[in-house]
């Protein structure tokens, strides 16, 4: 069953149609590899499943619901996370503080309440374990390497228990070494249930990881197909135009 | 694959790092430089001045200078935390210093006098901290104006006239501030419990912790979920309630008013944080660095004096300690990146 659905969705911004009737389906535990060329309208429909602004037509289901954000954090309340590609980190504060900022764990009674980072301490841990990261919670982001970046991200939007994360170019600013970290936290993301958006302009990673791929031109979708029975070759040609459609 | 291939040499270059964490990390902070600078101050003075340096009176006399300076820093320290900067502490210094006078002058009991004080600063603040967070202007343009604006307030308010004669209340007012307990002022005592206190919700609270997120990636915390404007409000009105304290201790301790007041304190706040590892960019900073930064540049300034230098080079020394401070965080920051 789809988690999350997309029916004829349409986006203009005045007389500029960013997206025309575009249907979608994400299902459980799935990575969707999502791909056009820039102003193709990828960013556009992230926006519009991550609750920056509705979209002028169409509707938008969740697990069989219909939906309607309008702010972000409808959409973070109804399960959907957003991986931002400049990661949207505290540098200065641990990898734990990360994780938990704006929803810290406390301890004490009533009145009398202070921060328990050594509880803190111990979830990270466990997340970043289930992530099998190398990323220990108490040491400040900025030391840490992209990929272990990364994890932190990722596990804040475990932390809220998402069911849907959308990944905005998360191998884009990083060594070509960590990309293999990060699409290991994508695979372990997708084992444990929860459905993947991947936006990427990077064909092997793609190729890599995603089980399913949606390329975008001028706003309009041209291929949904599975990974198996696609190519390379032939998703270069559907983003350039080379192939109309598929 | 990944994880395994890469996992020793991580690994072991981790556990090289993590020695010793604490020792780590005090050779690390600039406070543990600046509390040996001002040990080894102390020292060498007291070998070289036996008869003057190391008194009971210049003991008093240099922990009482900088004991309303620390006060403003933890503050202050707030703000740039966030990566914002307030000019204005020394004139609202000054506005509340008078507003006291005033109250007081007319007959009303101390503790009005007090709250009036306080509440000057806190209207200070909060202009502040709306035109900074609500607005969206830039904090160096907010608190420049209300630099002019506030020392302007006083003058106007104090018709230009020192204010001395407190009325039936001033005897209570100026024991509060010019008072000792235990052979140490009780500004003293004062910056130490605001600092235990700034330190403990600086390290303890959620509100701290927002404090710092602001500061390191405002964008960040506003996407968390982080309050970010009403935080930003919050540290401004701090800052601008510990300049009227600081007012309110020293219009006690000296028994007279004057709109004069706090003229310059600015720089001598804000270089107390610096020094003592605030970073003017935000996200790093704390209770104790404001203690210590106002700490170094009193016992300097008390040196000079005591070494025949005249005292006007202070602010040469205080100048030169900012640039030098931030350069220092400046090549410590490129080698950590």
């Amino acid at each position: 069953m789809a988690v999350l659905e997309l029916k004829g969705i349409s986006k203009h911004f005045g007389a500029i149609e960013a997206l025309s009737q575009v249907d979608f389906a994400l299902g459980d535990g799935e990575i969707v590899g999502l791909m056009g060329d820039n102003g193709a309208g990828k960013s556009t429909m992230v926006k519009i499943m991550a609750g920056n602004f509705p979209p002028s037509a169409g509707e938008m289901m969740l697990e069989g619901r219909a939906v309607h954000f309008h702010k972000p954090v409808d959409a973070r309340a109804a399960g959907i996370e957003v991986v931002y590609q400049d990661l949207a980190l505290c540098n200065n504060l641990s990898a734990s503080a990360n994780v938990f900022l704006a929803r810290e764990k406390m301890r004490g009674f009533g009145p009398f309440r202070i921060l328990d980072d050594r509880a803190m301490n111990e979830r990270a841990r466990e997340l970043f374990a289930e992530l099998k990261s190398e990323t220990l919670p108490a040491e400040k982001v900025r030391m840490m390497s992209g990929g272990q970046r990364q994890a932190v991200a990722i596990a804040r939007t475990h932390l809220s228990k998402a069911k849907i994360v959308l990944m905005d170019e998360p191998t884009a600013a990083i060594s070509v070494r960590q990309v293999a970290e990060v699409l290991d936290l994508l695979r372990r993301l997708r084992d444990q249930g929860m459905a993947v958006v991947l936006i990427s302009h990077r064909m092997p990673d793609v190729f890599g990881v995603a089980d399913r791929i949606v390329v975008l031109r001028r706003g309009h979708k041209v291929a949904d197909k599975r990974i198996a029975d696609s190519s390379p070759e032939e998703v270069t040609g559907l983003i350039t135009g080379a192939i109309r459609a598929a | 694959m990944a994880e395994a291939r890469e996992a020793i040499p991580i690994d072991a270059g981790r556990r090289a790092r993590t020695g010793s964490p604490l020792l780590r990390k005090s050779l690390a902070a600039q406070p543990f430089w600046v509390t040996v600078a001002v040990i080894i101050i102390c020292v060498g003075m007291s070998w070289l001045e036996p008869d003057s340096f190391p008194t009971r009176d210049n003991f008093f006399n240099i922990t009482r200078n900088f004991a309303y300076i620390g006060i403003m820093a933890l503050g202050m320290m707030a703000v740039i935390i966030t990566g914002g900067i307030d000019l204005s502490v020394g004139s609202v210094m000054g506005l509340a210093g008078i507003v006291c006078g005033l109250v007081l002058q007319a007959g009303h009991a101390w503790w009005l006098a007090v709250l009036a004080g306080l509440g000057a600063g806190a209207l200070c603040g909060v202009i502040n901290g709306v035109l900074v967070a609500y607005v969206g202007l830039p904090s160096f343009v907010v608190t420049l104006g209300m630099l002019a604006a506030a020392r302007s307030f006083a003058v106007v308010l104090s018709e230009n006239k020192m204010i001395y004669d407190f009325g039936p209340d001033g005897d209570t007012f100026n024991a509060i501030g010019g008072g000792e307990i235990a052979g140490i002022s009780n500004m003293v005592w004062l910056l130490l419990a605001m600092a235990l206190a700034f330190g403990f919700v600086f390290r303890f609270t959620r509100w701290g912790r927002h404090v710092y997120a602001v500061g390191g990636n405002e964008g960040a915390a506003r996407l968390a979920g982080v309050a970010v404007n009403r935080i930003k409000l919050q540290v401004y009105v701090l800052c601008a309630m510990t300049a009227a304290i600081a007012a309110i201790m020293v219009v006690g301790w000296q028994g007279s008013a004057i709109n004069a007041l706090g003229t310059g304190y600015e720089l001598r706040v804000i270089a107390s944080t610096v020094i003592g590892g605030a970073n003017l960019m935000g996200g790093e900073g704390g209770a104790y660095a404001a203690l210590i930064g106002a700490t170094l540049i009193e016992v300097i300034r008390n040196s000079l004096l005591m070494a025949g230098i005249d005292s006007n080079w202070q602010g040469a020394f205080v100048g030169a300690f900012i640039v030098l401070a931030v350069l220092l965080e400046r090549i410590r920051g490129s080698r950590a990146d």
